[in-house]
């Protein structure tokens, strides 16, 4: 049997009018994921059309500020699937798995002209910033369609939108790395994209791009020589991918001028930068025990840091109701549950973060979740090993040691 | 030829098809899978976890 099963969504709960209303329209609001790439070429439009700058920060600003802001008035989305609506969804996949590709091309499209109007106008460093914040946001968004595509193995064309996606911000390991590398050792010390206990997220940066990186390559080889075929052969995803990326950015820097090039390599890379702030907040401290043979226990609803909030899971296609992804990854968006019992983030992923970026506050809101999640025993920590002392001197207050609070 | 199931997704291992993306082609069987063989779709389970549905 399945865990998921025996955790009762709110399917069981009986919903409100204005709950149930929601649950019929929320179809349409997956249309979210469209309105992100056109949103910025609305706003790279009016930018040249103007010629005022400013709009060139619109979608860094709806990220970083409208987003969490919505999150905190419209809060917790009471909508979980129940076996009947579920088998409802699973007869409209192609609606669903449309919004996606149409949005895969709409990225593609946003990238090309919010690069042109880059290069074309006249824009001041400080709006140049937010044209590239922008087009980090763009980035992390399009590799979150790409996550949600690169899961369904078994569905060739969501494989390939998922490489045409990915290959948009040039992070081509990532739909290998991720399945075969994340998922398999998620919440692990062996997982360079699971954050520690006492890692800045500066420092989990380090290990992880660099990690993730080797791990897909590694992956992909070891692959390639079961089938007894090179390394350098053209089924190698990672080069297939790498090379629609080198295609369309060598394509859009002749079109469009040199400029182009340094525009496109600082966007993505500041794009992967995103995707690593994802990784930083999705499991941080939370750890896998070893069973007695040896292996980690498998993975379980409470390996995830969840949060519920409506505005920022329709713009992460459900990303945050991670525990459900990572117990069943083969999900489709649209049926991801929430688990009422599973860890909670205070805020929204984009919120989340914002506050990963200033290590101090990260700490102070989030360290004393992991121990209230451990109950106090360290030892059930995911713990960077420098701060090991550190975190066992302040924190280490297993449970099964209060019975001297008796003598008390 | 032998078929196993992976307990979370669901997806099958037919020792008769075997599973070619991942190098292991058709007429594999499973005994020759390595045991930290991860399912090919969620790779959440590993062969230890699989579950024989046809042993024939």
């Amino acid at each position: 049997m399945s865990y998921s099963e025996s955790i009762p969504p709110s399917s069981g709960q009986t919903l409100s009018a204005k709950d149930r209303r929601w649950s019929e329209i929320k179809k349409y609001w997956y249309l979210v994921t469209l309105i992100v790439p056109a949103v910025l070429i609305a706003s790279v439009y009016m930018a040249m059309s103007t010629g005022s700058g400013q709009w060139l920060w619109t979608l860094a600003v709806i990220f970083w500020v409208v987003i969490p802001v919505v999150d905190y008035i419209f809060e917790e989305d009471p909508f979980n699937p129940t076996p009947e609506q579920e088998a409802e969804l699973q007869q409209h996949t192609g609606y669903y798995k449309g919004i996606l590709y149409i949005a895969t091309a709409l990225q593609w499209v946003a990238l090309a002209s919010m690069t042109y109007v880059v290069v074309a106008g006249e824009w001041s460093w400080f709006n140049l910033i937010g044209a590239l914040l922008s087009t980090g946001a763009l980035h992390a968004i399009g590799l979150t369609m790409s996550h949600e595509l690169g899961h369904k193995l078994n569905d060739k064309g969501q494989v390939l939108a998922a490489q045409i996606c990915s290959a948009c911000s040039g992070y081509a390991h990532f739909n290998i790395e991720h399945n075969k590398g994340h998922h398999k050792d998620v919440a692990t010390p062996e997982d360079p994209a699971s954050s520690r206990m006492g890692e800045s997220l500066y420092q989990f940066a380090l290990r992880e791009l660099p990690g993730a990186a080797k791990r897909g390559w590694t992956l992909e080889a070891e692959r390639l020589k079961r089938q007894h075929r090179s390394v350098f052969s053209p089924r190698n995803e990672l080069l297939q991918t790498s090379l629609i990326t080198l295609i369309a950015y060598a394509a859009m820097t002749y079109l469009i001028g040199w400029a182009a090039l340094p525009f496109l390599l600082i966007s993505a890379a500041y794009g992967w930068f995103q995707l690593t702030m994802a990784n930083y907040i999705e499991h941080y401290g939370l750890l896998r025990q070893t069973l007695p043979n040896g292996r980690f226990e498998r993975c379980q609803p409470h390996h995830s840091w969840n949060n519920n909030f409506k505005a920022s899971n329709l713009l992460t296609l459900h990303l945050q109701r991670h525990s459900d992804h990572h117990a069943h990854p083969t999900r489709a968006y649209q049926l991801l549950r929430d688990y009422a019992d599973a860890p909670q983030l205070p805020q929204g992923y984009p919120a989340m973060m914002g506050l990963a970026m200033i290590p101090s506050a990260w700490r102070r809101i989030m360290d004393h979740r992991v121990v209230a999640w451990a109950g106090g025993d360290m030892n059930k920590v995911n713990i960077d090993p420098t701060q090991r002392d550190a975190v066992f001197a302040r924190y280490h207050q297993p449970a099964t040691t209060t019975p001297t609070a008796v003598a008390a | 030829m032998a078929e196993y199931q992976c307990p979370d997704c669901g997806y099958i291992y037919d020792e008769s098809v075997g599973c070619e993306r991942e190098g292991y082609p058709a007429g594999t069987r499973w005994e020759d899978i390595p045991e930290d063989f991860p399912c090919p779709d969620c790779f959440v389970r590993e062969k230890p976890d699989f579950e024989t549905i046809n042993a024939s």
